[in-house]
């Protein structure tokens, strides 16, 4: 008798399906796919911040032989406004309004010749006063940045929350506005014995996805589309180009080669996207338009800059009363998503720990700067940067620790916040007791205190963060579901198609993972298909960490549904009970004993070739029991809250100004971890990335211009600077969430300027409240704190 | 439209010969003339490494490289390490380790680790980790990625 003992998949450590063809270089990226007969595209791009377009002669541009097409926005009469906020038009006609706008694009034979193409263009500009200081753009007679009549939006389905402006709000310069409130924070500061109010600044970075933006794009010969396409949201995508095309959106098609990065960056549609478009309709051959690392560093998008107020009380218990937020958001020329992250910023100020009463304001203002997109963390680490460096200000104020403040007014499993977010598993005291304890922050904290004022050159601290983020996915749209169809053929093998895209961060492979869970297979029993609209079914995209959790929940409904069929198939011709069959190592088993029935594909093939004739195929939609917030922005957005805390240990060179990370201790409700590796992957990953954005990274922007487009002045971090990382997962094993687990993508960059900043203040006791953490800037702070009459 | 000059060289063991415009990269004619996708570009300045190749033993950004200057050279790029031992192990170290994320860096990584690998055959982590300084990766945090190069380095891997 052949006995199969019951295994698991769901913790182990789990190599990338996809990891084989990648480390061997075969993995076709879109910058590595050409088409016969296709063309080269490149876009001319402003060389002024803002100013009004009197002449582009495009003549000699097209006299150029290998030019196919020289397209001006004249030329497109029929393109319509994209993006979010729907101000912008792909090619821009009239107006420029900031560096990176588009004027005219090219198709070519080469890219030297589309090169050649463009600077044969002559572009005539009429200077316009420029606005490049957010807070300038409110002032009355500020120059008004959008004073056209752009063509109306076409009706869009999509919620915009926090709609975007109006002529009349744009006429102020003021893209979008968001308010909350909770509670009467009059009250809440009339109760409090200690207030702290401070302006926090956050600079400007950008995603640096080691894979450039590109796109190719296709009409067959009934003039359907086919685009191949980095983005994260195709179906959305699908949406929007058919509206600005002008096209029935059944006649588009989506491929998604494997994607160099996405990080939030390809969650909106972006002009040269359509402009690739253009150029195809124009040459009737396909066009690939690829941009270069400059152009990558000037023309995608950022995240965003803000200007944060924050005030906030507490009693001398240190139990929180009230906290206000006012926060100023520089738009850039354009509305992106950047102008939606108050979103999940009011999250954080309202409900990563309970705080009765709050307000909250946001105005997005537009200026002639790079526009700001999502970037992993949505807001949340700005908003983190202030609230955690508030907990450890008023902590201190107080008299307290900061770890027994944030206890004391951390969230529980089971509570509904003020802002309806309920939180059903809630890890977050576990995180901090965890990283506090795994760190010894406790002796480090006391330590580096006592030490602060004794002499000596580096001086070390260490800070600590949480962070409070959707982990199920975030309802938005007017669906937050995902689709799965699974197939599975006469030998076992399934295919699983699915609407969550891959975007590196390792979702085909839990999803796989998952199915084979419920099926009893082995890994290299499953194909996953999750890269093209003709075939897959809808998702909303990837964002909000919500891929492992919806797409997941959505492969096990459809797995599940397959396991019934066949276990009753299986039930007949064994004669047994369903209740005691079982799916294991590719057989259906007597359950109490683990003895092999029958191989499943036996089973299949019978099912198959019977003459009731039989596949197994199964279909399934995952729709999250989360909600829409109402029009006061409240509402229990996802189906599942995902919580970190994260201990930074720093070591700061008091003559020079820098500060080295000498370890991240990070705890992180995860709910529960599905495949080890690929989890510690994405937690290292996101460390890394909010180190850069603590320390090292800053987009400089100078009167709209970016001074440093490349990686050479824009520091990334490298091997060896990384930190030490000991992680830990908290599982919270969520009700809802696949197998117990909770989204996890965006968490790790989140608490990391914030930490950081607390673990400086820790070593030297002096506070910074402006991002990022440079020598200058931190041997500024410490030298300013050791004048006479300075501040910290 | 420029001028044109065939070139002869040896890849990943292969005796090659390829027309390139005389201002054409090294990493452009291995994408764009060979037909070589595995080396890649993302910067196209000498920071990032994507483009890393071994050039007569020597680890060398592409992307800095004339295609001109390859003549009589001896190039090996990631697809020639599929059949070098140590490229293999490498790259099913990346593969067990996680090393791997969005994967565009790994070529690149994967072809200086082999490079690096041969003269330091038995590294400290600290060691690993200055002889990837001049890769970027975005993703991974090289936490996984300095783990897969230490694999490699033992011998029992
Ligand atoms: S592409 Fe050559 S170093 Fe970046
Ligand atoms: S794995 Fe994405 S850049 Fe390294």
């Amino acid at each position: 008798m052949k006995v199969i003992e019951k295994d698991t998949l769901i913790g182990k450590r789990i190599a990338k399906l996809d990891a084989p063809e990648k480390a061997s270089g075969k993995t076709r990226y879109v910058h590595d796919l050409d088409l016969p007969g296709q063309l080269y595209g490149r876009i001319l791009r402003s060389t002024r911040v803002h100013a009004r377009i009197r002449r582009i002669d495009v003549s000699k541009a097209r006299a150029l032989p290998g030019v196919h097409a020289v397209l001006t926005a004249a030329d497109v009469p029929y393109q319509r406004p994209l993006g979010v906020g729907k101000d912008q038009l792909p090619l821009k006609g009239d107006k420029v309004r900031s560096r990176r706008d588009e004027i005219a694009a090219v198709a070519a034979d080469s890219e030297e010749i589309a090169a050649a193409a463009l600077a044969l263009i002559e572009v005539e500009y009429e200077d316009l006063p420029p606005l490049t200081d957010p807070a300038e753009a409110l002032k009355p007679g500020a120059p008004v940045i959008h004073d056209e009549n752009l063509p109306p939006p076409a009706a869009h389905e999509a919620l915009k929350p926090g709609a975007p402006g109006d002529a009349e709000a744009h006429r102020h310069n003021v893209a979008m506005t968001f308010d909350y409130a909770q509670g009467d924070v009059a009250v809440g500061e009339a109760e409090s014995d200690i207030v702290v109010d401070d302006w926090f600044r956050l600079h400007y970075v950008t995603h640096c996805c080691m894979g450039v933006s590109g796109i190719i794009a296709e009409f067959g010969p009934s003039g359907n589309l086919t685009l191949y396409s980095n983005t994260q949201v195709p179906f959305l995508h699908k949406r929007e180009f058919a509206e600005i095309l002008g096209m029935d959106p059944g006649r588009i098609r989506i491929i998604q080669p494997p994607i160099g990065g996405g990080f939030g960056s390809k969650l909106d549609i972006y002009p040269f996207e359509p402009i690739c478009v253009f150029l195809a309709k124009a040459t009737d051959r396909p066009v690939k338009l690829v941009f270069s690392r400059e152009e990558e560093f000037v023309a995608s998008p950022t995240r965003q800059p803000v200007l944060l107020r924050l005030r906030s009380g507490a009693k001398k218990d240190g139990t929180l009363t009230f906290r206000t937020c006012e926060t100023l958001h520089d738009n850039g020329a354009y509305t992106s998503w950047g102008a939606t992250t108050p979103f999940v910023m009011m999250q954080t100020i309202s409900s990563l720990y309970r705080v009765p009463h709050c307000k909250y304001h946001t105005t997005a203002v537009y200026t002639n700067n790079p526009y700001a997109g999502s970037f992993r963390g949505y807001g949340n680490l700005q908003a983190t940067f202030a609230v955690e460096q508030h907990m450890d200000k008023l902590a201190a104020a107080l008299g307290l620790d900061p770890l027994e403040m944030r206890l004391k007014n951390a969230q529980d499993p089971g509570e509904t916040t003020p802002q309806g977010m309920q939180f059903k598993t809630c890890g977050l005291k576990d995180c901090l007791t965890t990283a506090a304890a795994a760190s010894h922050w406790r002796e480090k904290h006391h330590a580096a205190i006592a030490a602060q004022k004794t002499p000596g050159r580096l001086k070390r601290g260490v800070g600590m963060a949480s962070m409070l983020h959707v982990g199920g996915g975030a309802k938005i749209y007017p669906s937050d579901g995902c689709g799965t169809i699974l197939k599975i053929d006469d030998f076992a093998h399934l295919t699983l198609m699915t609407g969550a895209s891959e975007i590196g961060q390792g979702s085909e492979t839990v999803l796989a993972q998952l199915v084979c869970e419920e099926l009893g297979l082995p890994l290299d029993a499953v194909t996953v298909v999750n890269n093209d609209t003709d075939i897959t079914p809808w998702d909303v995209g990837v964002h909000a960490s919500r891929t492992t959790f919806i797409g997941g929940n959505s492969a096990i409904g459809a797995a599940r549904k397959a396991k019934t069929k066949i276990l009753a198939a299986a039930a007949k011709l064994t004669g047994l009970p369903e209740v005691e069959l079982e799916l294991r190592g590719g057989h259906i088993v007597r359950a109490a004993t683990g003895e092999a029935l029958m191989s499943l594909a036996k089973l299949l093939r019978s099912l198959h070739f019977s003459d009731k004739a039989e596949l197994v195929m199964t279909t399934n939609y995952y729709e999250p029991p989360s909600h829409h917030q109402d029009k006061e922005f409240k509402g229990d957005v996802s189906a599942a809250y995902a919580w970190a805390t994260q201990v930074v240990e720093v070591e700061v060179d008091t003559e020079t100004g820098v500060v080295r990370l000498v370890k991240v201790t990070a705890a992180h409700d995860v709910g529960r971890v599905l495949n080890r590796l690929g989890i510690e992957g994405q937690i290292e990953g996101g460390i890394v990335m909010g180190q850069g954005y603590a320390i090292t990274e800053e987009l400089i922007v100078e009167d709209g211009v970016v001074r440093n487009p490349g990686f050479r002045d824009y520091k990334l971090v490298t091997a060896p600077e990384i930190p030490e990382m000991d992680i830990h997962f908290i599982e919270t094993m969520d009700g809802e969430g696949p197998q117990g687990a909770k989204g996890v993508g965006e968490a790790p960059a989140i608490c990391m300027a914030a930490a950081t900043a607390n673990a400086i203040c820790n070593a030297t006791g002096v506070r910074i409240y402006e991002l990022p953490f440079t020598p200058e800037k931190v041997y500024r702070a410490l030298h300013r704190a050791k004048a006479p009459g300075g501040t910290g | 439209m420029s001028l044109k000059r065939e070139i002869a060289f040896v890849l990943n063991g292969v005796r090659t010969r390829a027309t390139v415009p005389v201002e054409m990269s090294a990493l452009a004619m291995l994408r764009e003339v060979v037909g070589l996708t595995g080396t890649k570009y993302a910067c196209g300045e000498g920071e990032c490494g994507a483009c890393t190749i071994i050039v007569d033993g020597l680890s060398t950004c592409s992307c800095l490289m004339f295609a001109v200057d390859c003549e009589d050279r001896d190039l090996t790029t990631i697809e020639g390490l599929a059949r070098d031992p140590l490229g293999e192990k490498l790259e099913r170290a990346f593969v067990e380790c996680g090393a791997v994320q969005c994967g565009f860096c790994t070529p690149g990584i994967v072809v200086q680790a082999k490079h690096w690998l041969e003269a330091h055959p038995h590294p400290t982590r600290a060691e690993i980790q200055r002889g990837i300084e001049g890769n970027l990766c975005r993703c991974t945090g090289y936490v996984k990625i300095v783990d897969a190069i230490e694999m490699a380095s033992r011998n029992d891997a």
